[in-house]
C-alpha cells in the first residue's frame, strides 16, 4: 500500500503537480517578473539585434570557418595524440610479465641505492623529489593553475559593494581568538617541522604545506581579513608561488642536465640523517610546501570573499 | 606480573573509551535537535578520545611516542570544544525558532548582541 502511495507521489512529481522542495527546504522568495514598457522595449531591441546578427553573412562566414576548423583541428589533435601514445605503448614490454624491469629492477634499485644516490633516509621523498621530481613539479603547477583559474572565475567586480554575506561568520569570537592565539603558532611550527624533516621522516612539502595552510585559515577565521592582509595579499601569493615554482624548475633542470650528461653538479649530498643533507631535496620540499600552503589559504579566501 | 598489570590497565582504558564512543554514536542518532546531538558528539571527541589515547600511552610506556600522544590529547581538548562552540553559536544566531527546541533565557539575548556588536548590528540590518 505504501509502495503504491510512494509511486503515485513520484508520478505526481514527474507530472509536475507537486514541488518536492516546497515546505521541505528553505527557499529564497523569488521576485515576480513584471512586464513593464521598459522591459518590453529591451526585449524588442534584443530581438532586433539577434536578427541583425544572424543575417550578417560576412561576419558569420568567419564564425562558420572557425567552427569547422575547430572540429577538424580537435579531431586531428586527438588522433595524433592517440597515435603517439599507442606507438609509445607498443615499445613497452608486455603487461604482467614477471621479468619486466618495473617489476624487479626499478624497485630493487630504489630500495638498494636510493639512500646512496639521493641522500634521503625517507625513500618515498627520495623518489618523489629526486627520481620523479618533474612529476612533483607538475603537481605543484596544477595547484597554482587551479588557484589562478578560480581567481579568474570568481573574481569580484571592481567597485561593486561587498555583499553582507558574512553575517554569521565567527567574527570577534573571544574563545576562538584566545585558542587561536595558542594553537596557531604550534600548528605553524608543526608544519615547518614536517617540511624540514621531509627527507628524514614521513611527511614532506605537501603534508607540511597543508598543515601551514590550515593554520593560516584558523588565524583568518579568528582575527579576520584585516589582520591577515597585513602579511598575505594576492600579490604576496603570486610572488611566493612564482618564486618557489621557478626555483624548483631551474634547480631541478640543472640537476637533471648535469646528471644526464655525467657532469659534476656541485650539490653536496651530505651525511644521511642530518637536517642539511640529501642535496636538493630540502629546498625543493620547502618550495612545494610554500606553494601548497599558499594554495590552501588562497582557495579558502577566494571561496569566502572572492579575492584576498 | 607488571607487564600483565599494564596490559590490563591499558585495555581497561581503551575499553572505557570505546564504550564512550558507542554512547556518543547512540546519542547522535537518538536525539533530533542539533544542540543535543552536539552535546552527545562532544563527549566522544574529548572524553572518549582521551581515554583511548591514555590506554595507548600505557601500552607504549615512557618514551617519545607517549609525549606525542599527550600533545594530541592536548590539541584535541583545545580544538574540539572550540569548534563545537562555534557551531552552537551559529545555530543560536541563525535559528529563529530557538524557543521551540530549548529554553532560552531572555536576559542573555541582549547581552550577546552587545558583546558581538557587529553580529547584532548585522542581524538587525538583515531583519529590517
Amino acid at each position: 500500500m505504501s509502495n503504491e502511495k510512494e509511486k503515485s507521489r513520484f508520478m505526481r512529481w514527474l507530472d509536475g503537480e507537486k514541488d518536492i522542495y516546497e515546505g521541505n527546504v528553505e527557499l529564497k522568495p523569488q521576485k515576480e517578473y513584471v512586464l513593464t514598457p521598459q522591459r518590453l522595449s529591451e526585449q524588442e531591441q534584443e530581438r532586433r539585434q539577434l536578427t541583425e546578427r544572424t543575417n550578417d553573412v560576412e561576419r558569420n562566414r568567419v564564425y562558420l570557418f572557425f567552427k569547422s576548423a575547430y572540429v577538424v583541428l580537435a579531431v586531428a589533435f586527438c588522433l595524433t595524440f592517440i597515435f603517439v601514445l599507442l606507438w609509445a605503448v607498443s615499445w613497452l614490454p608486455p603487461v604482467g610479465n614477471a621479468a619486466n624491469p618495473d617489476n624487479n629492477e626499478v624497485s630493487a634499485r630504489y630500495i638498494e641505492r636510493g639512500l646512496q644516490e639521493t641522500g634521503a633516509v625517507n625513500i618515498v621523498t627520495g623518489m618523489i623529489l629526486d627520481y620523479r621530481a618533474f612529476d612533483t613539479l607538475g603537481e605543484s603547477h596544477v595547484l597554482f593553475v587551479a588557484t589562478i583559474t578560480v581567481l579568474v572565475l570568481l573574481r569580484k567586480d571592481k567597485g561593486k559593494k561587498e555583499d553582507n554575506d558574512r553575517v554569521y561568520e565567527p567574527k570577534n569570537d573571544t574563545i576562538l581568538q584566545k585558542v587561536a592565539f595558542i594553537l596557531v603558532p604550534m600548528i605553524m611550527i608543526f608544519g615547518i617541522y614536517i617540511i624540514l624533516n621531509g627527507h628524514l621522516s614521513p611527511g614532506g612539502g605537501f603534508s607540511g604545506g597543508a598543515i601551514i595552510g590550515a593554520g593560516l585559515i584558523l588565524y583568518l577565521n579568528a582575527f579576520g581579513f584585516a589582520k591577515t592582509e597585513r602579511f598575505f595579499t594576492e600579490k604576496t601569493y603570486k610572488i611566493v608561488s612564482f618564486c618557489a615554482l621557478s626555483f624548483y624548475c631551474l634547480a631541478k633542470s640543472y640537476s637533471f642536465y648535469t646528471g644526464a650528461n655525467g657532469l659534476e653538479s656541485g650539490i653536496p649530498l651530505g651525511t644521511p640523517g642530518a637536517i642539511l643533507s640529501s642535496g636538493l631535496i630540502l629546498p625543493l620540499n620547502i618550495c612545494v610546501g610554500l606553494v601548497v600552503a599558499c594554495t590552501m589559504y588562497a582557495f579558502y579566501a577566494i571561496f569566502r570573499k572572492g579575492g584576498f | 606480573m607488571l607487564e600483565w598489570f599494564r596490559f590490563a590497565l591499558g585495555s581497561l582504558f581503551l575499553f572505557v573509551g570505546i564504550v564512550i564512543f558507542c554512547v556518543q554514536l547512540f546519542g547522535i542518532f537518538r536525539y533530533k535537535y542539533v544542540l543535543n546531538r552536539m552535546h552527545a558528539a562532544a563527549m566522544g571527541d574529548t572524553l572518549g578520545i582521551s581515554f583511548s589515547l591514555v590506554g595507548l600511552m600505557i601500552f607504549s610506556g615512557l618514551n617519545f611516542v607517549t609525549l606525542k600522544f599527550a600533545l594530541v590529547v592536548l590539541f584535541l581538548w583545545c580544538a574540539s570544544p572550540v569548534s563545537s562552540h562555534l557551531i552552537a553559536r551559529l545555530e543560536v544566531t541563525t535559528n529563529e525558532k530557538l524557543e521551540e527546541n530549548c529554553s532560552v533565557e531572555t536576559d542573555s539575548e541582549p547581552k550577546m548582541q552587545k558583546e558581538g556588536s557587529d553580529l547584532g548590528k548585522a542581524i538587525e540590518e538583515e531583519k529590517a
